[in-house]
């Protein structure tokens, strides 16, 4: 090794570690507005929320382009094969979260035409409570995924392929 | 008593004309507060909006509306009568007069298509039949317009469940 060498800066850190600090700061969004809540959540993306300070303001108008769907708003009965069907082209790895009362449960609509919450036909990581939530909520839903995904074991999956995988 | 309005006695015209050419299929015509109301016998539904539309001018159909009287009858509140209406909201244009047309159906029967005489009655009507059930003969394409294809039941009726009978899943 040449002096040069010796010099350069290092830090030790887990595998683990490494990637999830890379994956949980720089979330893409699937811009998915269903209702009302949309509304909030490009509040969040705007300038007085700012939500690319969580190195999130990539919102994609493609799943496949997305790791994070926010399900903002009321999932109908008649829309929920497209959410299953957009959720299913997110590809790996990939987090959920429920934006709303409506998204949770059905919220103020426990009617006939109305899917009552979303995590019925797709896994959520997070529910953001409100009607709607106001970007703060989200903004505290996002940071609690973030958490989450800071918890993960990426290696994991690489050196026990056929371990389910923990989310 | 304020004296009629021009917009008035024009309806009263338009009231006269529709008696006079269908008699006795005209059960009943008054002056609502907003334009005049025609209750109709249903078999002559074509035949009147087709007159409405070419002789009296009245080019648009806004909307139609349907309504279940279920409740009504000796059990409920009001006089029995047949299970559906059918409201054909009329617009003539550019004088803005308004026509409300009521024909009654009975469950199972089916109204004419209002399709062939106002191209507006296509979806109004698909949706009278996805939310009441409501047949509509001579309709090009009678189907669901709002619920998916493979929906069982009509959630407008009065007996059908408010949470579906899938509890909304």
């Amino acid at each position: 090794m040449t002096d040069a060498d010796k010099k350069e800066s290092f830090f030790l850190t887990k595998a683990d570690q490494f990637i999830t600090w890379a994956m949980k700061n720089s979330l893409w969004p699937f811009g998915s507005g269903l209702a009302c809540c949309a509304i909030e959540m490009i509040a969040t993306a705007a300038a007085r929320y700012d939500i690319s300070r969580f190195g999130m303001e990539l919102f994609r108008a493609s799943p496949r382009q997305a790791d994070l769907f926010i399900v903002a708003g009321t999932v109908t009965n008649k829309m929920a094969p497209v959410v299953r069907r957009l959720w299913e082209q997110m590809p790996d790895p990939k987090w959920v979260v429920a934006m709303g009362n409506c998204a949770i449960g059905g919220g103020p609509f426990p009617t006939y035409s109305v899917l009552q919450g979303v995590d019925k036909i797709i896994p959520v990581d997070v529910f953001v409570a409100g009607c709607p939530p106001t970007p703060q909520g989200l903004l505290h839903g996002l940071m609690t995924l973030q958490d989450k995904i800071a918890h993960m074991h990426p290696t994991q999956e690489i050196l026990k392929p056929h371990a389910r995988r923990i989310r | 008593m304020p004296a009629a309005s021009a917009d008035d006695r024009r309806l009263q015209d338009v009231a006269e004309s529709l008696r006079g050419r269908f008699g006795d299929a005209v059960v009943e015509t008054f002056l609502g507060k907003d334009g005049l109301i025609v209750r109709l016998r249903p078999a002559r539904l074509r035949e009147a909006l087709t007159f409405l539309k070419e002789n009296q001018g009245f080019n648009a159909l806004q909307d139609i509306i349907a309504l279940d009287n279920m409740k009504r009858g000796p059990a409920g509140l009001g006089p029995a009568g047949p299970r559906f209406e059918v409201l054909y909201q009329l617009y003539r244009f550019p004088e803005g007069l308004r026509l409300r047309l009521s024909v009654e159906a009975a469950e199972g029967e089916e109204l004419d298509s209002a399709q062939p005489v106002y191209k507006s009655a296509d979806w109004a009507e698909r949706e009278a039949y996805d939310m009441f059930g409501i047949r509509f003969a001579g309709h090009p394409d009678l189907r669901r317009i709002y619920l998916p294809d493979d929906f069982e039941g009509f959630p407008l009726r009065k007996d059908f469940p408010l949470e579906g009978t899938k509890r909304g899943l």
